[in-house]
């Protein structure tokens, strides 16, 4: 279950070699924003030794490529499929086209590898209007895309609206791709929040691309990574109630009830499909252990 | 292959390493500085020559300025370097 | 009757310093004290020869003693850390037998037992009245408490107070009082308060650091020990003093009134006293204005002896009432014993300080530190230099993992249970030495340049000279 994603600045060392402990479900080594034009190849060669050497406690890895158009990204994609990220997020994606077109050259170099067609995945990151608007297409473009990642910076400058805490200016763009996402099957992150230091505004944030049905959000620091943690995990008493509701069936069942009810609420398929999505990933995340 | 050019990567930040690139005739000469010499100075020469010969980089002349980089750091740095060495044009 | 000097040469011919004697100083002023140079040129400019230096810590600032060695005015040194030249100076060989390293609560016990004896004391003080009442918290220099001053104005021959703002009799409040001090003199300037406390200390950015912290919070939280009452100190660096950041949510969660915070304090622990996270500070050093500032104004924030904070011959000290402290290390080995006092090369780079005096006395010592720094691992099978014994220390924290000493199965136990990641320490040696490589061992083989003496006075171990 992935709630939190840390962006590591890829020309790093000293970041890399200690990625993996801020408690991040998934790292994104950064191979294009955070690294200067002139150490496009250094970052290369130290992330593609680093992955050989290191197992970043086992985290799902994600690694940013350069932009279609870019001279870097076939470099890029030679030097990091081979890798096997779970991941590579592709930047300024702005159709299924571009999809197809990084997949394609994917394939051809999983089989110049010998690795099964497929393997590696892609979560593209939408931070055009463009992608915005074409995101249920770039959502559905290609098996290997099995989770998008919104850029709130880059978007809000393509739309020409100034970037603000509140986010106003990206509320139709998240609630876009939230709905594009959901209707392709796939995951949704939400884009990083910029301000290191705001704490109670991270926990605004993250609170609110939860409630809008994000299944978690990018980090640019370590330090916001607990506080997102804690946003997109269940809260104690979503597992209690969810408990309630599923042991409420059987009771309902019992009584020969057609409709079962829990605190004068009618218990319908939604409620308990949503029950057991919360059982589930507090399962997943060892949150189960609160009670008796 | 030989070093064509002058060329450096990495950093003098501590984790990392400053690998320097020169032409040079003869054997390959390897000059380290480290953070860590006594303790990791044959490991960080061996790192080296490893990477040169698999580059098949024999001659010329490489300089480690090295701020205790782990290996796979170390090894990033000195590929890149010998890579920017060694490419015609850039 | 006044005890004011003409002049500091005037005040040390009144006090019969001679070749061969003992002078001490404390290190409250830090890397911002004028005092100690000023007073050996001075002696040197006398011709005086041979002297013994008690300090209670040593700077880069002190330099200028290496020249002093050099030139045979001093040619042995007692103190409880050292750094900089002198330290580099001293590791190679310069002085003609070891330094003696005692810590902060071995100094005062080594003058109790007579072990170590001073004939003059210097003491720098921010205030001073003519007839050697002396308060730390006025004047240009202020540097708040003057706990390790105290020992020197009980235990030496003769005290010469040394001001930069002299005030009229009686001055209040005095930490040293006039019963203990012969001669006052004057100065233009004790100190540069830049070197003397940070204006705030600023906690670390280190995402690694605070990782560590983190998870020392998590550790004090599952020890048992948070509860009213509860007693806690800190180092002033890195993830040590984020730790207090940490600490504080949980104790408001918990619900927890702590008894006091000890040792050199930080604006960090004074917060957490002024928002009654703690009911008092108990302050041998103050690391930075504010606390400068607490301990002047509230009266719920102490100043304490070195003798009371840490000594072992005292009939009770501070650190025997510790529940927690979190310490740094150079070194930690297979067996829990930590240095302090040599880098990975064999170079003296510190010393104990209260290190081993709060690790002996708290009801748990925590050592955190990185797994690896650069890329030298933090676990060794032995550490090139004992400063705290291992059974006196009972987790150690990394940003990869803990390990709690076999000595303390039912702390292992709480830390397991509560999802902490233990490890066995050799299991977290070899995750280390995973990233770094096997680093090749060193071994200085010089003469003896230090010795570590510990807290009971007894040498526990050697510092050898590098080439």
């Amino acid at each position: 279950m992935i709630r939190s994603l840390l962006f590591v600045p890829g020309n790093s060392p000293a970041m890399l070699q200690n990625a993996d402990i801020h408690g991040a479900d998934a790292l994104i080594l950064d191979l294009e924003d955070a690294v200067a034009l002139k150490e496009k190849d250094g970052a290369r060669a130290l992330v593609k030794h680093a992955v050989k050497a290191l197992n970043f406690g086992g985290l799902p890895l994600v690694i940013r490529v350069n932009p279609l158009g870019s001279p870097y990204l076939e470099d890029d994609l030679l030097a990091m499929v081979p890798l096997r990220p779970a991941y590579l997020m592709p930047t300024k994606v702005s159709g299924a086209g571009d999809i197809q077109r990084i997949s394609a050259r994917m394939a051809e170099i999983e089989a110049s590898r010998g690795m099964k067609s497929g393997c590696v995945g892609l979560l593209p990151l939408i931070e055009t209007a463009l992608g915005v608007e074409n995101a249920f297409r770039i959502a559905s473009s290609d098996p290997r895309v099995q989770g998008m990642l919104l850029g709130a910076e880059d978007l809000a400058s393509d739309l020409g609206a100034a970037r603000s805490k509140a986010g106003r200016e990206i509320f139709y763009a998240r609630g876009r791709m939230v709905m594009a996402a959901r209707a392709a099957g796939i995951l949704v992150f939400d884009t990083p929040f910029t301000d290191v230091d705001d704490e109670e505004g991270l926990e605004k944030d993250a609170g609110f691309a939860k409630s809008l049905g994000f299944d978690g959000k990018a980090a640019i620091s370590p330090r916001h990574v607990a506080a997102i943690n804690l946003a997109f995990s269940p809260t104690v008493v979503e597992i209690n109630y969810a408990r309630e509701v599923m042991a409420a069936i059987p009771k309902g069942e019992e009584a020969g009830l057609g409709v079962v009810s829990l605190h004068g609420k009618m218990v319908d398929k939604p409620i308990v499909e949503r029950a057991k999505r919360v059982l589930a990933a507090a399962r997943q995340l060892g949150l189960e252990g609160e009670d008796e | 292959m030989n070093i064509l050019r002058a060329a450096s990567a990495g950093t003098l930040e501590s984790s990392d390493a400053l690998v320097m690139v020169s032409p040079g005739e003869g054997e390959l000469a390897i000059d380290i500085e480290s953070v860590v010499l006594p303790q990791f100075g044959a490991v960080i020469r061996q790192a080296v020559e490893e990477v040169a010969r698999e580059m098949g980089v024999t001659a010329g002349i490489v300089r480690v300025n090295d701020r205790g980089a782990l290996e796979c750091t170390l090894r990033a740095r000195v590929e890149t370097a010998l890579l920017r060495g060694t490419e015609a044009g850039t | 009757m006044s005890k004011l000097a003409g002049s500091l040469r005037e005040a040390i011919t009144a006090c019969g310093l001679k070749d061969g004697m003992t002078v001490s100083f404390h290190h409250h002023l830090r890397n911002g004290d004028h005092t100690l140079n000023q007073v050996l040129a001075e002696i040197a400019g006398m011709g005086i020869k041979n002297l013994r230096i008690e300090a209670s810590s040593l700077f880069a600032v002190h330099a200028p003693l290496v020249e002093h060695i050099k030139n045979g005015v001093v040619t042995a040194i007692g103190t409880g850390y050292m750094s900089g030249p002198l330290a580099r100076a001293v590791s190679e060989g310069i002085l003609p037998g070891p330094a003696r390293f005692r810590t902060h609560g071995g100094r005062p016990a080594a003058m109790e037992r007579g072990t170590a004896r001073v004939d003059v004391a210097f003491i720098a003080a921010p205030a001073a009245d003519p007839m050697g009442n002396l308060s730390g918290v006025l004047g240009p220099a202020a540097c708040g408490s003057l706990g390790y001053a105290m020992t020197d104005a009980r235990y030496a021959g003769k005290v010469v107070a040394l001001t930069d703002h002299l005030l009229p009799y009686p001055l209040f409040p005095a930490s040293i009082q006039e019963d203990r001090v012969d001669y006052v003199v004057q100065l233009s300037s004790i100190g540069n308060p830049q070197g003397i406390v940070s204006g705030t200390t600023r906690m670390t950015r280190d995402p690694v650091a605070l990782a560590i912290a983190r998870l020392a919070a998590r550790v004090i939280e599952h020890s048992g020990l948070i509860k009213d009452g509860f007693s806690f100190q800190t180092g002033a660096g890195g993830a040590s003093l984020a730790v207090t950041q940490y600490l504080k949510p949980i104790m408001r969660r918990l619900n927890v009134r702590g008894s006091f915070g000890l040792g050199g304090i930080t604006g960090y622990l004074v917060e957490m006293l002024e928002e009654g996270f703690f009911d008092s500070l108990l302050d041998v050093q103050c690391f930075d204005l504010k606390a400068v500032a607490s301990i002047r104004d509230n009266p719920r924030h102490q100043e304490i002896s070195a003798a009371r904070y840490a000594s072992p011959l005292a009939k009770s000290a501070a650190v025997d009432s510790l529940d927690a402290v979190v310490l740094g290390a150079l070194e930690i080995d297979t067996d829990f014993n930590v240095n302090v006092h040599a880098d990975s090369n064999g170079i003296i780079a510190g010393g104990s300080g209260g290190h081993a005096d709060t690790a002996a006395g708290a009801k748990l010592a925590i050592v955190a530190a990185p797994l690896f720094r650069a890329r030298l691992p933090i676990i060794v099978d032995r550490v090139l230099c004992v400063t705290t014994p291992g059974d006196t220390v009972d987790v150690l924290i990394t940003q990869r993992g803990i390990a709690v000493n076999p000595g303390q199965p039912e702390l292992k136990d709480r830390l397991v249970r509560a999802g902490l990641p233990v490890y066995d320490i050799v299991k977290l040696k070899e995750m280390a030495e995973g990233y770094t490589g096997v680093p090749a061992p060193v071994k200085p083989e010089g003469k003896v340049v230090g010795e570590v003496e510990y807290r009971d006075g007894r040498v526990i171990d050697v510092i050898r000279a590098v080439r």
